[in-house]
């Protein structure tokens, strides 16, 4: 055939001068775990594609000047209005260049659907405990992902220079100015001098279209590099374990896949951005520092930021004639980074407490580590009280209630609800792990009662599959022993002694929290071995359990085998 | 990088393209077969290159290879079913042909240059395109879940810390770096080294110097001054008390001269508001600082304030009429105007500033004087809260 000899041709020609072949085929030949989770990673990095890609064509029209110029295009209404050349270069795009409405609501969408993903994506590593070792690092560059995502969203929305970005970028400079010292030399050097200059504009475009995808193409390469390098993790499942991988190869399956999906979500932001207007800056206006409108919110992903200045009192001193605007810097700086400083610590709190140190390669199923799962739901709910309150008006409205009162109980939730979401979630774990283990104990419920010789009616239950017994049974303990400091008589551990070790234990105690695997576990758990283990005997095994509830049935697993 | 494979067998034998239907493998066997052609029409391989390569390649030496048991099969286990789904895929492949053609005769065909013409064409590309992209993503889907054999491999995964010999070849190799680089042995290298790399690691910050010029007092004073009429913003009329003929709406005004400027008006925009007799109360009461009295600027029962938030600067432009309350959309911050624009609700810490008013001659609203507080939001230099 030719095609090939054409392709051999080829192969030959590169290898000579490369020496591909090997690295190459392992590349062809590496293989991917399946898992619907594991698709959001990829939604983000093919968001970021769509966004170059757009990104790029609306560069070729879009002037980044606050020159002032007078309006006399196709949108008449706004025919003889004063605005920036950014404003009419948009307007422009949106009106006179074929496919250029398209691919600017197609670049916001996919902006949107970048951030959402990028949320999706880590709360799945959180939630499964993927950031474990060896994979701390690239938790962390995330985190510095997700941070530049929220950033270079908000340069890019604030581009067009029309009145409702331009609220967003006044609120930006209000926070830039309120930070303690350098806070107004800040601003003043960002904006060219007072608020609005005639830099702005200018500066954000360079760092939005240069600086800031330069650092993602990098952190996003190294992103990848890493996890292609640790290999993937795998969610519990038969035959897979702490030292395999299993799942298809790159060369055509995963290939092919991961090219569908691209297809998928640039098919889906398409879509929206055929039928859903999205930033509609023609019916904002341009800016103007004097005018404004009330429902002004942000891109979703600001709304947590807005909610915190909208929910936060008013507070400020002036201490020794400098002005501490608590009002402002504190939320406008807290949230994103309790929320941030906390995730970037976890994974070596984690280990401190747990005292693991091992690689983890097997996913935890989220019920199987409560606390983690608990303190996660806890970061959420506290994220989705801010982002509720970043609407606080339109709630308001919707609700016909009072804005104040809304803004109120936003301030008295932000504290409650996510302790009340920490605890709900934890119990929900712990229910969930007893169902497991009632399934592990007594088999799957068949529905047919037998009557036994004696007289006696039994539920006659069938072991679980070997499937699910991979599923079900939990590993080892999240917490390896990391010491004993209640042991009177034993000396406690290196680590453990003093008021910092009391402090672990008690850390450890919480955060291993879990429904006990009733001792026979050491033998009958799954404890990622799940090939070697067969449901019957592990269904056997749970029949000599001493606890009393699992007797009744206990009979009725094992006899019909 | 390189993946450990069950059941794989090492390096150069694996030559043939009907293992692995991919590019790699063949790939090898062509550049194997090549080097070997080589050898035989030219000069003789040199010694060394024999025994890199070993024992050449069975399948060229003329002994046949020992097939390799397939990783992958070549064909669905499913033919029928796969057969059908072969006829979908092409179905999804045409309908994407169809639908491209589609998104460029509709660039081609449909104008813009109008609101309406421009929402038709969106449709049209976007569909289009949509289509493309659905079409050609659903037949991936299809092929490789039911034209594809089904496959799910297994390989090993060797820890990730290196192995011991590894780490103890890597520290010699580093360690007698080091000591041939000399620079723990010679301090004065080290030393004038660090100080050279300083100076410059500053040049980055330095450099952003003149991006702006520093604030000095330029946040403490606006462009009102004295005698500046006051104009109603939009019409650019100077304002005679009378013309407010009732108590009532909130209108904004901007200073003579300045009505285009936006740095100008950034701060210095400011709202009047006509009270009836005896509705404003400038108290003690309503003064932040206790004993001082809220300054009476008004003229005729009209007050104007700063329309820039106290918060973080967004236009104070939502006036309820029933309640006098100006209300900041932004963030809600919320001031009693007949009590001079004090925050009852909301973040903001400060009261709106009131700009002093007086008429001139022509019996028109001017100011008496600039404000007498930075306006807009907090800063660390601004000092005294009042």
């Amino acid at each position: 055939m030719s095609i090939d000899r054409a392709l051999s041709g080829t192969g030959n020609w590169l290898d000579e001068r490369f020496r591909g072949a090997k690295g190459l085929r392992a590349v062809f030949r590496k293989l991917y775990p399946d898992h619907w989770t594991f698709l959001l990673g990829e939604v983000a990095l093919y968001s970021f594609v769509i966004l170059l890609l757009t990104g790029t064509f609306l560069t070729l029209f879009f002037k980044p000047s606050m020159t002032e110029i007078v309006y006399h295009g196709t949108y008449v209404k706004l025919d003889g209005v004063k605005m920036s050349e950014a404003y009419a270069s948009t307007l422009k795009i949106s009106f006179d260049v074929r496919g250029g409405l398209l691919m600017r609501q197609i670049h916001h969408w996919a902006a949107d659907l970048f951030v959402a993903a990028i949320l999706a994506h880590m709360l799945r590593i959180f939630f499964t405990g993927a950031y474990r070792k060896p994979r701390e690092v690239n938790w962390l560059i995330g985190l510095v992902l997700f941070t530049l995502a929220l950033l270079e969203g908000l340069f890019g929305y604030s581009l067009p220079d029309d009145l409702l970005s331009g609220a967003g970028l006044r609120i930006t400079q209000g926070v830039l100015q309120s930070i303690p010292i350098v806070g107004t030399y800040l601003s003043f050097f960002l904006f060219g001098g007072q608020y609005p200059g005639h830099s702005i504009i200018p500066r954000m475009y360079i760092l939005h279209v240069l600086l800031i995808p330069g650092i993602f193409l990098a952190l996003i390469g190294a992103h990848i590099f890493i996890m292609y390098h640790q290999k993937h993790t795998q969610m519990p499942s038969k035959g897979r374990t702490n030292t395999n991988v299993v799942g298809a190869p790159a060369w055509p399956y995963f290939a092919v896949k991961t090219t569908a999906l691209f297809l998928f979500v640039f098919a889906a932001v398409t879509l929206a951005s055929t039928f859903v207007q999205i930033n509609p800056i023609w019916i904002y206006g341009p800016y103007n520092p004097l005018a404004i409108s009330s429902g002004s919110q942000p891109d979703f992903y600001m709304g947590f930021l807005e909610g915190s200045l909208r929910i936060m009192p008013a507070w400020q001193w002036v201490i020794f004639g400098h002005t501490f605007a608590f009002n402002v810097f504190i939320p406008a700086l807290l949230p994103l980074g309790l929320i941030m400083t906390g995730a970037a610590l976890w994974p070596f709190l984690e280990q401190w407490i747990t005292g693991d140190k091992r690689e983890h390669h097997v996913n935890d199923r989220p019920r199987n580590a409560p606390t983690r799962t608990g303190l996660g739901m806890a970061a959420v709910a506290f994220y989705g009280v801010l982002w509720a309150e970043g609407a606080n008006d339109v709630i308001a409205q919707h609700l016909d209630i009072s804005l104040y009162l809304v803004t109120w109980i936003a301030r008295i939730a932000i504290f409650v609800v996510p302790v009340l979401a920490y605890i709900i979630t934890k119990r929900i774990c712990l229910g969930l792990q007893r169902k497991d283990l009632h399934l592990l104990e007594h088999g799957v419920e068949t529905g047919i009662i037998r009557q036994l010789p004696s007289g006696e009616f039994i539920e006659e239950t069938r072991p679980v599959s070997d499937e699910a017994l991979a599923k079900l049974a939990r590993p080892e303990p999240l917490a390896l022993p990391a010491g004993r400091a209640d042991g009177e008589e034993e000396v406690p551990a290196r680590g453990m002694r003093g008021g910092v070790g009391r402090v672990k234990a008690r850390l450890n105690k919480v955060l291993t929290e879990s429904v006990p695997m009733n001792g026979h576990g050491a033998d009958g758990r799954g404890n990622g071995h799940g090939p070697d283990e067969h449901g019957a005997e592990h269904a056997r095994a749970a029949i000599g359990s001493p606890e009393p509830r699992a007797d009744d049935s206990a009979d009725g697993s094992g006899s019909p085998h | 990088m390189s993946d450990s494979t069950a059941g794989q067998r090492p390096g150069d034998s694996e030559h043939d393209g009907d293992q692995l239907p991919g590019q790699s493998a063949s790939d090898q066997g062509e550049t194997v077969s090549a080097e070997l052609r080589k050898r035989v029409i030219g000069t003789p391989p040199p010694a060394e290159a024999r025994s890199m390569l070993g024992t050449p390649a069975p399948g060229t030496a003329g002994v046949p290879p020992v097939p390799r048991p397939r990783e992958l099969p070549a064909d669905p286990q499913n033919p029928l079913g796969a057969k059908r789904a072969e006829r979908v895929v092409a179905a999804c492949f045409v309908i994407a042909t169809v639908a491209g053609l589609g998104f460029i005769a509709a660039y081609v065909i449909l104008p813009v240059h109008s609101v309406l013409r421009v929402q038709h064409s969106n449709w049209a590309l976007g569909l289009t395109l949509s289509l493309v992209f659905l079409a050609l993503a659903a037949g991936a889907v299809f092929w490789v879940r039911n034209v594809m054999p089904d496959v799910q491999l297994t390989e090993a995964r060797k820890p990730l810390r290196s192995t011991e010999e590894d780490r103890a070849a890597f520290q010699t190799t580093f360690e007698e770096g080091t000591q041939a680089s000399q620079i723990v042995k010679r301090p004065l290298l080290r030393r004038t080294l660090i100080a050279a790399s300083l100076p410059v690691a500053i040049a980055p910050i330095l450099l952003l110097r003149d991006m702006g010029p520093l604030p000095r007092e330029s946040l403490d004073h606006t462009v009102w001054r004295r005698g500046l009429r006051l104009l109603n913003y939009g019409g650019n009329t100077p304002i005679r008390p009378a013309d407010f003929s009732s108590p009532g709406g909130m209108i904004t005004v901007v200073p003579d001269g300045y009505q285009d400027d936006f740095n100008a008006l950034a701060k210095a925009a400011c709202i009047i508001i006509k009270f009836a007799p005896g509705q404003i109360d400038f108290t003690s009461a309503n003064h932040p600082v206790p004993g001082k009295v809220v300054e009476n600027w008004t003229v005729d029962n009209i007050v104007a304030y700063s329309k820039i938030c106290t918060h973080v600067g967004c236009p104070a432009a939502l006036y309820e009429q029933t309640t006098h309350h100006i209300l900041c959309p932004c963030h809600q911050s919320t001031f009693d105007a007949p009590r001079g624009a004090k925050v009852i609700f909301g973040p903001a810490t400060r009261a709106l500033p009131q700009l002093p008013m007086t008429v001139d001659a022509q019996g028109y609203l001017v100011a008496r004087h600039d404000f007498t507080e930075p306006v807009g939001p907090s800063f660390w230099e601004r000092g005294t809260t009042a």
